[in-house]
């Protein structure tokens, strides 16, 4: 018989933290799958952010270094400084990146630093037991909006694929989603691409997975992709908002 | 003879740790250390070296983790407000056992404070600043030539110890100027470091970080970190101690004071009161043992200090138990004159 799946040999047998349902194991097997279809597994070098992924050692078995909350940015630019020849990748989610990191992603972006940044976007911080992100839609109950997000006191959810987009130094800023096969497929390419604009040295590559959060979202997985398709996409557009074609920026 | 060169402490500091090897300088601006970063933004690149403005202090310092995490020699500088934004930084690079080093020319606080030379800044470097049990070598210079030399010093120990090193110098050392051997006194010999995250080409998977969540994890941790910091307090102390042998007074100073209790001593000693001066070079590991050594033969101790009193605890803690401890202090920029440091060695005489 011919075997058309395997786990790839960038992702251990490790049984994930994650809760069941929840779809960033997927995520995280699809970066797996990326670094091993471009080889570059023995010279990349994982930087996660502090909530769920920071585990991710646990599950991709390549060098990480455990950055402070938000700050991955910032310690992705020392190390691709550092060292220009290896793959350096942020996997940072929406606390991590888009409240207490803005100004690390917003400058190493501007800077153009030539790394790769996964962002999970799941609307809520996941480990610390489902508070309100900057990612909350309106409306939505959390833990620390209980009467649902009101945009006269708490603002807008933000938009991080659009504000990068609109930074020079950015090569590739996308948003795609986990809560459909053809949605995941399409996410895998966007993950390749991002590091292939890295090796390419490109600049600065971005792509927000829109992710599930059931436990926290207090639905069932099923209803959890529902959200996605329903609530989170009709606010969080997918599509590619840049893309560099060739190195226009010399 | 080695050729010495008129030279301002920042930039004897500067061109020291670019004689030392450190390539990877990150950082943003403050008074009163601008000399070197502008320094290091014309010569890092020369010697094929990467200075980035970064946005913050915050970032400057994780930027610092991720190339010393890399195995390179790395570096920020600044000043009060901007090293309070980089504790974070500092206890997760001593949890995850990364070498770098941090400059802070010291300006005077609470708040933005004000620029005049200070030691406000002695607690937060040699005793906390950050969250969790842990510590960084603190070198403190008195002159122009040991901003150079122990900026080379701060990187040796940084990468041998897998820490941070600090070097904690007061506006004056920073600003004035004066002769300087600008060339190293040993050969620069960077180690191997094969902790460093490089990608696993032919070998395993290595991970730099300070999460430990498993029982018993953290405290296993925390334990290796002690025994980390004891051999240094066993191996890497360095102190001045000048006329120590027949004084009864003995003046307890680093930076900036140390060099005015100098002269006081030498006002004194015209006067026939016999004056010494223990000057810790190392702030941590602090000279413990020749603190109580001398602390148990002279009749008093005179601590002299540019703050309201913070190696004063350190002094306490480690004097015999029966010395007599004095203290005089200048907090919020005030510099003391030698003449004032001589009244209270007149005063410690008559307790």
């Amino acid at each position: 018989m011919n075997k058309t799946f395997a786990r790839s040999e960038c992702l251990t047998d490790a049984p994930t933290h994650f809760c069941p349902g929840c779809t960033h194991g997927i995520a995280h097997r699809l970066v797996a799958e990326a670094i091993e279809e471009l080889g570059i597994r023995d010279r990349t070098i994982g930087i996660p952010g502090v909530g769920c992924c920071v585990f991710m050692y646990t599950y991709l078995p390549i060098d990480v270094l455990e950055a402070p909350h938000g700050r991955a940015p910032a310690c992705a630019t020392g190390m691709k400084r550092a060292q220009p020849d290896k793959i350096i990748f942020n996997y940072q989610g929406d606390g991590d990146m888009a409240a207490i990191g803005t100004s690390e992603i917003i400058h190493a972006a501007n800077r153009g630093e030539n790394i790769t940044v996964i962002f999970i976007n799941n609307s809520v911080y996941g480990m610390t037991g489902g508070q309100m992100a900057p990612t909350t839609l309106l409306g939505q109950q959390t833990t620390t909006s209980p009467y649902g997000r009101n945009f006269q006191t708490e603002g807008y959810p933000i938009k991080m694929a659009e504000l990068l987009a609109t930074l020079e130094g950015v090569a590739y800023s996308t948003r795609v989603s986990l809560h459909k096969p053809k949605n995941v497929i399409q996410a895998k390419k966007a993950i390749v691409k991002a590091f292939e604009m890295q090796i390419n040295q490109m600049g600065f590559s971005m792509v927000e997975i829109l992710s599930t959060c059931n436990t926290n979202w207090r639905v069932s997985p099923i209803e959890a992709l529902d959200v996605i398709e329903n609530e989170m996409i009709p606010y969080f557009p997918l599509g590619v908002f840049k893309e560099r074609t060739g190195k226009d920026f010399l | 003879m080695t050729e010495k060169k008129l030279t301002k402490g920042n930039i004897a500091l500067a061109e020291g740790a670019i004689q030392a090897g450190c390539r990877y300088y990150f950082g943003y601006p403050i008074t009163p250390q601008n000399d070197i970063p502008e320094y290091l933004a014309k010569n890092l690149p020369r010697v094929g070296g990467t200075f980035i403005p970064a946005e913050s202090e915050i970032a400057s310092i994780n930027m610092v983790l991720g190339a010393g995490a890399s195995g390179q020699r790395a570096m920020t500088s600044s000043s009060g407000p901007g090293i309070s934004l980089m504790q974070e930084g500092f206890s997760y690079i001593a949890g995850s056992e990364v070498p770098g080093l941090v400059v802070n020319i010291m300006r005077c606080g609470p708040g933005l404070g004000g620029i005049s030379p200070t030691q406000g800044d002695y607690t937060q470097a040699v005793h906390g600043g950050g969250h969790g049990d842990y510590r960084n070598i603190v070198l403190a210079p008195a002159s122009v030539q040991e901003m150079f030399d122990l900026t080379i010093k701060g990187f040796e120990l940084a990468d041998k110890y897998r820490m941070l090193s600090v070097i904690l110098a007061d506006a004056m050392v920073g600003q004035f100027q004066e002769p300087c051997r600008l060339t190293p006194e040993n050969p620069i010999v960077i180690p191997d470091k094969p902790w460093a995250l490089t990608g696993r080409a032919g070998r395993k998977q290595q991970l730099l970080k300070s999460l430990y969540l498993g029982p018993g994890e953290q405290e296993a941790h925390n334990l290796d970190l002690q025994r980390k910091y004891e051999e240094l307090r066993k191996n890497e102390v360095m102190c001045e101690e000048k006329l120590l042998d027949d004084a009864e007074i003995m003046i307890v100073a680093f930076g900036t004071p140390s060099r005015i209790a100098k002269t006081a001593i030498s006002m004194a000693r015209e006067q026939g009161i016999k004056v010494g001066l223990l000057r810790p070079i190392t702030l941590y590991p602090f000279p413990e043992k020749q603190m109580l050594r001398h602390s148990e033969r002279v009749k008093n101790v005179l601590v002299v200090e540019m703050n309201a009193g913070q190696m004063l605890t350190d002094v306490k803690i480690n004097s015999h138990k029966d010395a007599k401890i004095s203290f005089y202090g200048r907090p919020g920029g005030g510099i003391p004159f030698p003449n004032e440091v001589l009244n209270e060695i007149q005063k410690a005489l008559e307790k």
